[in-house]
Parts: structure tokens; C-alpha cells; sequence
């Protein structure tokens, strides 16, 4: 019992980022609203992004920015820079994907006159 | 159709949490993520390309590649928004255009526009549902740009040394963009960034970057390999890679400001550019 209490502590950070992970997901999934998908879209990576930046973390290590009275031989003194690059890149298209999103929200409730998933469908249907 | 929704959310993420365990610990300085390339950035950055900032030296340089596509990626994002809201728009959506008359507050709705000077001195262009503004809000917004562009370019030329570079620098220029719109109106963003100038601008930043890239080709080296500027211009290799770094940096902010500039502009006015936030 103590051990798989260790083992849940150990791997907390994991269970919660699978749970808001999964809070997006089924926001995406459940939701008709296609602008709460959106939102769950956004949740879901920012998931993703906890994720990968705390695979990257490194128990007493400095920001990844030389610090010259540390110096680089030792690379377990920085944290890991590689997932905070893919994160840094990946944050700014999600803004540019989120616009594209908008976009087309915008001109599906120009043409059929609602953001409801099931209402634009009835509306599809009786045409 | 919800309960199917959140049975499968569950199993779904119930089978990741089985998988937690093997991942690596937190703060595993030994784990597979931080052991195949990563020390061989973090020993090697600042001998190979003089930028203390792993972060950046590996954004532009180690994996420069990446970096031009994800920049193409926005500037591709931006213009399907253009192509979506501007080129597909039905010309119906505003035919009145209000005008208001500054010292005696009466509004004139016009059916044809463009018959009184858009920026005349005694009649303004107002948007539909027009209210009357708050004088300290708009002034202090006002007043808040140029220190954020000032900063934004801070974090930009600054991003080899401190946390910062072309992505973060980019925001900040729009934020101060996007600013304005809130605080004034959309016609003075499309004023000072109009749309055609915005949207060259953005490609012009994917062309900084990729030319940087040709420029190291033709000079003998490899695309975006910086260290070919070395020779050509008489500096020492980690320099040149440094400058190179600076570069695409600056192509990658032009790029980021002026999409999501233009993003801004089109999604707040339904793709009219005539009145928004």
C-alpha cells in the first residue's frame, strides 16, 4: 500500500495533466457548440504542453541560459531547453490555428445562422 | 450521446494512466528525453553559435529546419483567415456607414460613403453600435504602446541573452497593435498596419528567414547553416552563427506580428475591416 502510494505521489503531475487532457477531449467530443470545442481544443493542448515542459525539468537544475559561475559541463546543472522549444513554437501556432478556427465558425453561422452543432445539422436537413 | 462521449473519455483516460508509470520521474536529470541531444546543446551552444540562451540557439540553429516550417505554418494560418473571411465575404454585410459630428454629437447614417473625408476635421466615422468612450481608458492605452513595442523589441534583439526572440517579440508588436483596436477602433489599426502592408510583411518574414537559409547555401554551406557566413564576411564561426540566429529571428517576428495583426483585424469585423472591437 505504501509503495503504490509512492508510486500515485511520484506520478501525480502525470494523472492530472491526463485528467485536464481528458477534460478537453470530451469538451471536443460532447460539447455542440462549436465554440466550446474550440475552447476544448485549448485545454487539450494546453495538456500537451505541460507535458512535454515538465519532461524537461531536472530536480535542482538552472533555467537553460548559461550561468557563468556554473559553466556547461555539466548538463544535469540546466534544464532540459529542447521540450521548451517544441512548446514555444507549438504555443504561437495554436493562436495562429485558433484564428483559422474562428474563421470558419464565423462564415458557418453566416450561412446557416448558428453555432449549434445539432441546429445547423436540423437546419441542413430541412433544406 | 454524452454518456458514450464520457465512457470513452474515461477508458481513454484511464489506458493513459496506466502508462504513467513509465514515464520518466520529475526532475530526472537522467531521463531518455534529456540524454540524447539535449547535453550535446547545452555543452556545445555556447562554443558553437556564442548564445548563452539554449533555448534560442536550438530554436533557430539546431533545429532551424523546424523553425522556418512552423513560421510558414502562421503565415499559412493567416492568409487561409484572409481567404476564408475577406475573399469569401458577401458584400451585404455593412451598407450604412455612421458619421458623427464632433461638436454637437448628431450622427448622420449614409447609404453611399466615402461622400464626407474620412478623416475630416469636424466629422468622424463611427461604428454601428458606437458609445460614447472613456477619455482616461483610451488615453492611458495610447500611452502604453510605445513601451510595449519598445520592450517588444527588447525581448527580440535580446533573446540570445535572456529569455526572448523572434516568437515572443512578435506577440508583443501585435499585442501593441491589438491594443489599439481595443482601445480606439479598428480603422486606426487599419490606419497604421493596413492590410496589404501587413500581409507583405508577413511574407517577408518567411523570406528573411528562408533567405537566410540560401544565403549559407550559396556561400558553400549547408541551408541554414550559419557557420558559412563565417569565411565570406571575415568573422569567426560562432559569430556568424550568432548573427544568422539574429536574423531569422527578425523574419520570424515580422511573420508573427503581422499574421496575427491580420488574424485580429479580420475575425473581429467578420472579414470586413470596417468595424470590429
Amino acid at each position: 500500500m505504501g509503495g503504490l502510494l509512492a508510486g500515485f505521489a511520484d506520478a501525480f503531475h502525470y494523472y492530472a495533466y491526463f485528467a485536464i487532457m481528458m477534460i478537453g477531449l470530451f469538451a471536443m467530443i460532447a460539447k455542440t457548440n462549436l465554440l466550446k470545442k474550440c475552447i476544448g481544443l485549448g485545454i487539450f493542448q494546453t495538456a500537451i504542453m505541460l507535458f512535454y515542459v515538465s519532461m524537461g525539468a531536472k530536480t535542482g537544475a538552472d533555467i537553460p541560459i548559461v550561468n557563468p559561475a556554473t559553466g556547461t559541463a555539466d548538463p544535469a546543472a540546466y534544464a532540459n531547453p529542447l521540450p521548451q522549444v517544441l512548446m514555444l513554437t507549438a504555443i504561437v501556432v495554436s493562436v495562429a490555428t485558433l484564428g483559422v478556427a474562428l474563421a470558419l465558425i464565423q462564415n458557418i453561422h453566416r450561412d446557416s445562422g448558428s453555432i449549434e452543432e445539432d441546429e445547423i445539422l436540423r437546419r441542413l436537413r430541412d433544406e | 450521446m454524452k454518456r458514450l462521449a464520457l465512457f470513452v473519455v474515461i477508458l481513454a483516460g484511464l489506458l493513459l494512466a496506466a502508462t504513467a508509470d513509465d514515464f520518466p520521474r520529475l526532475g530526472d536529470a537522467g531521463s531518455a528525453p534529456s540524454r540524447h541531444v539535449s547535453p550535446a546543446y547545452i555543452q556545445g551552444s555556447l562554443d558553437q553559435t556564442h548564445t548563452p540562451n539554449f533555448v534560442t540557439s536550438v530554436l533557430a540553429d539546431y533545429r532551424g529546419f523546424d523553425t522556418m516550417f512552423e513560421t510558414t505554418v502562421v503565415f499559412l494560418a493567416g492568409m487561409s483567415c484572409f481567404f476564408i473571411l475577406r475573399a469569401l465575404r458577401r458584400k451585404s454585410l455593412s451598407e450604412v456607414y455612421y458619421y458623427r459630428h464632433k461638436p454637437t454629437g448628431t450622427v448622420l447614417a449614409m447609404l453611399a460613403p466615402r461622400r464626407i473625408p474620412p478623416r475630416s476635421s469636424c466629422f468622424e466615422r463611427i461604428d454601428a453600435d458606437w458609445t460614447p468612450q472613456d477619455l482616461v481608458v483610451e488615453t492611458m492605452c495610447l500611452f502604453m504602446v510605445p513601451f510595449v513595442q519598445i520592450f517588444a523589441l527588447y525581448v527580440l534583439a535580446h533573446g540570445h541573452y535572456s529569455p526572448g526572440g523572434g516568437f515572443q517579440g512578435g506577440v508583443l508588436l501585435a499585442a501593441s497593435f491589438i491594443l489599439v483596436g481595443l482601445s480606439r477602433d479598428l480603422r486606426t489599426v487599419e490606419w497604421l498596419l493596413a492590410e496589404k502592408k501587413a500581409i507583405l510583411t508577413a511574407a517577408a518574414g518567411v523570406c528573411i528567414y528562408a533567405g537566410t537559409g540560401l544565403l549559407a547555401l550559396f556561400l558553400g554551406g549547408n541551408f541554414l547553416d550559419y557557420g558559412a557566413f563565417g569565411p565570406a564576411f571575415g568573422a569567426a564561426i560562432p559569430a556568424a552563427r550568432s548573427m544568422g540566429i539574429l536574423c531569422v529571428e527578425i523574419g520570424v517576428a515580422m511573420t508573427v506580428m503581422a499574421t496575427l495583426v491580420t488574424i485580429y483585424k479580420l475575425v473581429s469585423s467578420r472579414g470586413t475591416v470596417e468595424e470590429g472591437l
